[in-house]
């Protein structure tokens, strides 16, 4: 396909595709955001205006070329032009992610030696306030909600429509200045700034440069024929580079339009108001949607249930062949359409798919029958596989090639190879520049040829081409007797059901494998509640017996299912129990992407790892919780530990090791 | 004792103005039955004062002698200098007294914005028929109002309950959109009868960090009666302490918590 919107001159930045866009699409709307009750949205020509004007006042305040300006918030319009505006300026915009705790944005702000920060609202100014105890260096702080805040010392710090005063009052001043600021960016300056969340250690800042954004950019919307009409939903955090690049390069590349919700609460009912045609999300998102239609038909009458789970079964067999293009009986194609009009139709639009034509998720494998409930629908759901050093896209699925256990092809550009030991490589113009003062990290990541270490260890499928993942590479280990130790493997098919939010599968060099298993409070609590359960605290029902059978009989069928292959069949769960907490990315077990952090749970659940391998049945236990304000508790809790029953050749595996 | 047109500072740094509103020797009696006896205080620009007391002390007969429900009869009540006759329920609403209720009196079948629309009738001037066509003053002042309201919410956090029935609501929402009403009114003065009454810890955090966050942005001097003494004494600036339908304290936490007649009131004395 042609592209219509070829780039022409030399759109060398992201201040210079605003320009472009400006012209193009002038009265376009650029950004929405509900606020009070109403849309409000900006044209490309707006926009460009109100960036400049905070551009302008950045520099009134003394912004310097180099300068790095930190940007905590939730999702809206007045951020991301305040990254625009830096990037105006010369400077390198530093998203955080706005739920950090104090410490952790201490140690990025340090890092990078922000001098300006672009806070929310007063939440994030208090929390900078702390930073500022033990990090020097920030000397402007600029505020985007003014609730609140009129008790606060003022002398280095603003509102962002008072900085936008001053800039416009000053536009004759240091317009010139301005100008020839965004002159000097070329395609090898810095775009922005990134830290990974980091599964192991401390986070590291991905430095990305025009050059990564913009042509990973162009390629990516072209492989998705993204044109200037689409419309998403920016609800994922500010500091995640997948963010940066559907709500800032791709937005701007193409010249869609990025609509903010009021709140993350407002979330539903704005995705149903702005109905999106090009949406993401992470499994999760997609995980707990399923769950709450599936809790609400439960409560449907009886008609309406047997009319959703017909045509359920008719989409289930029927609507991914359709996406696919694929030949179906007319029979079969009448069925579907009568349920797209009493029951796919109406459940879209409830969930704000309505008009969705790409949809992608990543992040964490999704399960299958999540995956396939969206494709049965008609949602034209695909997964891709990235990371923030390659400015997102390593492999995605095209149309009609998706399937639920690939990734995909790689992405236009990227080249990719598996190593010896099975690890991942890729090379791509999305390459990240170099870790932020970490020379060692960056050399031991990317080669001199530009081969990039993805961590993790999977191959192709000879006959699609397509790559499939099993597991981090590193988290690949063995058992003592030799046979291969693949945890997330094991873990994903645990979290495919519903009543399991999160595992973690212990193994490596013992005898046997053992998990630890975190409920899903939605889907177990609703459970409880129909079956007259009574239960005062998470604890309490995580550690309820018929919970725990319930919790066997997945575990169980997960051994079934892992037996199936002879390579991994040593995987199996003998013994697990269930976490008297949620694993939360407050405490350190999780990164703020949530992903499991392998190390921390080792360290800290020390004794209940010790207690699933000396053969105990029960074992008392102390955790240390951080509250949301930052306090510390202490919670106190006696764990079962049962037996699962094994399949195959594993069920020798335990009797040989005692 | 406080000069009458001088404000003083509170412990965390607020400026209290002058005397906004004066109860004087105050009595109300129902038939023999002797609700508040000769109580005089006064509420002053800008301050959260609370009223406390045992049950049955005369605290919501106290709330509705202020809002002007109840017309006392001895005793003077004076509002910005001037001296209050009986009123009306929407007279006292259009001097700028709002007020929530100890059992919520919402309409349950209407939106939380609707709900929250009615607080602000007293503002809207424009004639049936035009409001019926939706034509003219009716569109803009509607415009304005909404305007107002929706500052409202977004204040209390309740974007996402907008479109909602308030019957659907839990009863920790509901009081939240209770004093949204009350705020609808743009009041000087926001009585609110328990306003943490049958709440959860955390409920309560949120309702007082809303309390104060009012007085702080908008300026409201707030009168509110409470059972829970933590939250009394954490958020007022000065206290009235009732019992009996008399007045045995008055002054700030500190000095209340101090006063042997208040700790007796509550504790209860041996009589020999």
């Amino acid at each position: 396909m042609t592209d219509p919107q070829a780039p022409t001159g030399e759109l060398h930045s992201i201040p210079a595709l605003l320009a472009r866009n400006v012209g193009r699409f002038g009265n376009r709307p650029a950004y929405r955001e509900k606020e009070f009750g109403i849309w409000q949205s900006w044209t490309w020509a707006e926009a460009a205006d109100e960036i400049r004007a905070l551009a302008l006042g950045l520099l009134v305040l003394g912004l310097k070329p180099g300068d790095y300006v930190a940007i905590i918030g939730r999702n809206r319009p007045a951020h991301y032009w305040g990254m625009i505006a830096a990037q105006m300026c010369g400077a390198i915009p530093v998203p955080l992610y706005q739920d950090a705790v104090a410490e952790e944005m201490a140690y990025v702000m340090d890092h990078c030696g922000a001098r300006f920060v672009l806070c929310g609202d007063q939440e994030q100014v208090d929390k900078v306030l702390e930073v500022e105890e033990t990090v020097t260096g920030i000397e402007q702080i600029i505020y985007n909600d003014k609730r609140g805040m009129r008790k606060y010392d003022h002398a280095r710090m603003n509102a962002l429509s008072d900085v936008q005063d001053e800039g416009r009052a000053a536009a004759q001043r240091l317009g010139a200045e301005l100008d020839a600021r965004i002159e000097a960016l070329d395609y090898d300056s810095t775009c922005v700034m990134l830290y990974t969340s980091g599964t192991t250690g401390k986070p590291k800042g991905v430095v990305l440069s025009n050059r990564n954004i913009i042509e990973t950019s162009k390629n990516s919307a072209q492989f998705d024929h993204l044109s200037q009409r689409e419309e998403i939903v920016a609800y994922l955090p500010m500091a995640w580079v997948g963010d940066f690049i559907f709500s800032v390069g791709q937005a701007l590349w193409a010249g869609f339009t990025v609509n903010c919700p009021e709140g993350a609460h407002t979330m539903m009912t704005d995705m149903r108001e702005i109905g999106p045609t090009y949406f993401f999300a992470p499994p999760r998102v997609f995980e707990n949607q399923l769950t709450t239609v599936m809790i609400r038909m439960e409560d449907a009458g009886r008609v309406k249930r047997w009319l959703f789970r017909h045509f359920m079964e008719v989409a289930r067999r029927v609507g991914p062949a359709l996406l696919d293009g694929k030949q179906v009986g007319t029979g079969d194609r009448l069925s579907y359409a009568l349920g797209k009009l009493f029951v796919y139709g109406p459940l879209k639009n409830t969930l704000g798919l309505s008009r969705v034509r790409v949809g992608y998720t990543a992040g964490e494998a999704i399960g299958p029958e999540i995956f396939d409930f969206y494709r049965s629908l008609g949602i034209n759901l695909k997964q891709l596989y990235g990371q923030t050093e390659a400015s997102v896209f390593i492999t995605q699925q095209p149309d009609g090639q998706v399937r639920s256990d690939t990734v995909g092809v790689p992405s236009p550009g990227v080249e990719v190879r598996i190593a010896e030991n099975g690890e991942v490589f890729y090379r791509s113009p999305g390459t990240f520049v170099e870790y932020y003062k970490n020379a060692d990290s960056t050399a031991s990541t990317k080669d001199a040829q530009g081969w990039v270490a993805t961590g993790d260890a999977g191959f192709f499928e000879d006959a699609t081409g397509h790559l499939r993942i099993i597991d981090r590479a590193k988290d690949v280990g063995k058992m003592a007797d030799g046979s291969m130790f693949a945890p997330k493997y094991v873990e994903n098919k645990l979290k495919f059901y519903p009543n399991i939010l999160e595992a973690v599968v212990i193994g490596n060099g013992r005898d046997y494998c053992t998990a630890m298993i975190n409920i899903d409070l939605n889907a177990v609590g609703n459970w409880a509640e129909r079956n007259n359960i009574a239960y005062a605290s998470y604890q309490e029902l995580a550690g309820h017996p018929q919970v725990y059978a319930t919790i066997r009989e997945h575990v169980e069928a997960v051994n079934r299912s892992v037996a199936e292959d002879p390579m991994l069949s040593g995987c199996q769960v003998h013994r697990f129990l269930v976490l008297h907490k949620e694993l939360d990315p407050d405490d350190g077990e999780m990164t703020r992407t949530r992903k499991v952090r392998r190390a921390v749970i080792n360290d800290k659940f020390a004794d209940l790892v010790a207690a699933l391998y000396d053969g105990s049945d029960s074992i008392y236990t102390e955790t240390e919780v951080t509250y949301e304000d930052g306090r510390k508790g202490k919670i106190t809790a006696t764990l079962k530990i049962e037996d699962a029953q094994v399949f195959g050749d594993a069920q020798g595996q335990k009797v040989a090791a005692e | 004792m406080l000069d009458k047109t001088e404000g003083y500072t509170t412990a965390d740094g607020r400026q209290i103005g002058g005397v906004l509103m004066e109860m004087k020797n105050i009595t109300l009696r129902f038939g023999g039955v002797v609700a508040i006896k000769d109580i005089s205080f006064d509420i002053r620009q800008g301050e959260i004062r609370a009223i406390i007391g045992p049950n049955g002390a005369g605290k919501s007969s106290m709330l509705n002698v202020i809002s002007g429900f109840y017309h006392p009869q001895e005793g003077e009540v004076w509002f910005k200098g001037y001296r209050r006759g009986p009123m009306k329920p929407y007279e006292v609403a259009r001097l700028g007294i709002a007020r929530t209720f100890q059992n919520i009196a919402l309409f349950d079948g209407m939106s939380v914005l609707d709900n929250i629309m009615t607080g602000r009738l007293n503002r809207m001037k424009s004639g049936l028929l035009s409001q019926a066509l939706w034509w003219g003053a009716a569109e803009r002042e509607e415009n304005e109002n909404r305007e107002q309201v929706e500052k409202i919410i977004d204040f209390l956090e309740i974007q996402n309950i907008r479109k909602t029935p308030v019957g659907r609501l839990p009863y920790g929402l509901k009081k939240r959109v209770e004093l949204a009403r009350a705020l609808a009114a743009e009041p000087q003065i926001l009585l609110l009868d328990e306003p943490m009454a049958g709440m959860n810890v955390e409920e309560k955090e949120d309702m007082s960090r809303f309390i104060l966050d009012v007085n702080d942005e908008f300026g409201t001097t707030i009168a509110l009666i409470e059972h829970d003494m933590g939250v009394v004494m954490d958020l007022s600036d000065r206290v009235v302490v009732m019992d009996y339908g008399r007045k045995i304290g008055d002054g700030t936490p500190d000095e209340v918590r101090r006063n042997q007649d208040v700790i007796d009131a509550y504790l209860g004395v041996a009589h020999d």
